[in-house]
């Protein structure tokens, strides 16, 4: 290779144009490089389809058996008891959608003053970076440890499974992932506008609110509804908190159904009908999960 | 302070807008700058030349007490704004930011429309009267108002570097403050732009105070009515910069008094 690599070599590997004819600037596509472009091109393309297979298959599977239960009966109807015939999973969705709101309710504030601290008043104390160790652990954490540890807090306390206990246990692994996010979105806010709002006048509260977050919105917004993607899906943490129920939810301290709880238990059941709800109910969670991520991509979008 | 003082209109009259009186400026335990006393005299342009590192910068950023954001900042001496030392105990360094606007080496609107970035000091103060006449007027001044007049919803970051940094000084100008301190506010632009911010500089001086800090000795022939020259001396290993000489531009260039400023205008160090 050192050799190669001496200053005669290239002389004669590419045409110098010195013998009177001028240099080819053609494509060859059997020079060496130009094979394995095509190799590693196609290579690439293979990797890819290979990666998306999972996915699309899951997505095609769930279209062919839930999709026949996609009508108005499967939104506004209750789940059927045993041998019943139709029947809809109302009730799930409306239990995972309020489980998640009361999650994002009670993580969104605390996780956007924790990044305000962390990203703009104390970024280098000691307590910074404890907390950002600390979120980075929770990012990771075995979410059925959510659910017994709030299990332990609020449902034993209460005295009974709640939509609230389920909301609990979903705000705390929603915390760690916008707090971080939206530290990063800060902290990519350029120094010199912060500068300049300093230079007009502001006060370090008037910087955050009329400059750092206005600026990072986009991008804190893209974390919150990825991770309430993420939350949505979610069954173990619900499993020692919102429990399940076959009626409505009148009250949020009342336990709730959720979807994801509704598949696990519809699936294993021996009806045909139960089973095509579970279907039903995956392609609608999916469908629930694939909105959040699409809408985020939408929002988090440069806005000029 | 009510909010009319600090929309009031500065009144051009002789004397020293600001009083600067600096001893020592240290940065931790580096002496970045010494013995730097010079009086930015109002309704003038006052510019700061020197060789990188001469701490020109330094003192321009100490006189609205920016440099409080860096740490380990002290600073030894006084600085006299209207007669008030803006370095008092009592003294709230918003406030001071509010009378004394910079404009900074790159543009930095903020990341809003071209109409927000220059209401924002309005909003900032409170201002009760006609925002979008303000706004109008700002932009005018800035001598950007014919080429943003339709685009008022704009993105302030979607103009060229020029534009933004004309923004820059309307959104400075907006609330008009009484001193504007201007950072090398044309070393990120091409020249075309640069003639404009300079001619800009010339017609703002009639009613504010300007403080010039630019690497380039031209410019402040061009446009500095004063002309502070700075330099550093390296020594005890450290850099620390001091003044030299101030005077009318002319003098400075023309007829220096020192040794030092006779070698930088002749172009023998820079």
């Amino acid at each position: 290779m050192a050799f190669e690599a001496s200053p005669a070599t290239p002389a004669m590997a590419i045409p110098s144009g010195s013998d009177g004819k001028p240099p080819s600037l053609g494509y060859n596509s059997f020079e060496p490089r130009a094979l394995w472009n095509l190799i590693l091109t196609l290579g690439l393309w293979a990797v890819a389809a290979l990666g998306a297979t999972p996915l699309l298959s899951v997505l095609y599977m769930l279209i062919v058996k839930g999709g026949a239960r996609l009508n108005g009966e499967l939104f506004t109807e209750l789940p059927p008891a045993g041998f019943e015939m139709g029947g809809g999973i109302g009730n799930a969705i409306q239990g995972t959608l309020v489980t998640v709101a009361i999650a994002s309710l009670i993580s969104i504030p605390i996780a956007l003053f924790a990044a305000i601290y962390l990203a703009e008043l104390r970024p280098l104390s000691r307590i910074s970076s404890v907390a950002r160790f600390l979120a980075k652990v929770l990012t990771g954490f075995p979410s059925i440890l959510a659910g017994v540890f709030v299990y332990a807090a609020v449902v034993l306390l209460m005295g009974s499974y709640s939509a609230l206990a389920g909301g609990v246990a979903l705000a705390v692994l929603m915390l760690p992932t916008i707090t971080l996010t939206a530290e990063g979105a800060m902290h990519m806010v350029p120094q010199r506008m912060k500068d300049a709002a300093i230079g007009m006048g502001c006060t370090n509260t008037q910087v955050v609110w009329s400059v750092t977050l206005p600026t990072a919105l986009p991008s804190i917004v893209t974390g919150i509804i990825l991770a309430v993607a993420r939350v949505a899906g979610e069954s173990a943490p619900l499993l020692f908190t919102a429990l399940f129920s076959n009626y409505w939810l009148r009250n949020i301290t009342e336990p709730t159904a959720s979807l994801s709880i509704l598949i696990y238990n519809f699936s294993s059941m021996p009806f045909d009908n139960q089973i095509e709800l579970a279907w039903a109910a995956s392609l609608v969670l999916v469908m629930i999960v694939l909105g959040f991520n699409i809408l985020s991509r939408f929002i988090g979008r440069p806005q000029v | 302070m009510t909010n009319a003082s600090v929309l009031e209109k500065p009144t051009a009259t002789a004397g020293a807008a600001i009083d600067c009186n600096i001893d020592k400026i240290y940065y931790g335990k580096f002496l970045a700058v010494r013995d730097s006393n010079i009086a930015i005299e109002k309704g003038k342009i006052t510019g700061f030349i020197g060789p990188s590192g001469c701490g020109k910068s330094t003192v321009l950023r100490s006189l609205n007490r920016m440099n409080d954001l860096i740490k380990g900042f002290k600073l030894e001496g006084n600085v006299h704004f209207h007669g008030q030392e803006i370095y008092d105990k009592g003294v709230d360094p918003v406030v001071v930011r509010r009378h004394i606007g910079m404009v900074f080496q790159q543009p930095n609107p903020f990341s809003m429309s071209i109409f927000d970035n220059v209401a924002f000091g309005l909003k900032l103060n409170r201002f009760k009267g006609d925002v979008e006449e303000r706004v109008q007027h700002a932009l005018t001044r800035a001598a950007l108002w014919d080429e943003v007049k339709d685009k008022l919803k704009a993105s302030g970051l979607s103009l060229s570097g020029g534009q933004q940094q004309r923004l820059c000084i309307a959104r400075a100008v907006a609330t008009q403050p009484s001193v504007l301190l201007m950072d090398e506010p044309c070393s990120a632009l091409d020249p075309i732009a640069t003639r404009r911010v300079e001619e800009l500089m010339l017609e703002l001086k009639n009613d504010y105070t300007i403080a010039l800090v630019t690497h380039n000795m031209q410019q402040a022939r061009r446009v500095a009515d004063i002309t502070a020259f700075f330099s550093v001396d390296i020594s005890q290993g450290g850099r620390t910069g001091h003044l030299v000489e101030v005077g009318p531009t002319d003098q400075i260039f023309d007829a220096p008094q020192e040794k030092l400023t006779k070698q930088y205008i002749g172009g023998e160090f820079s």
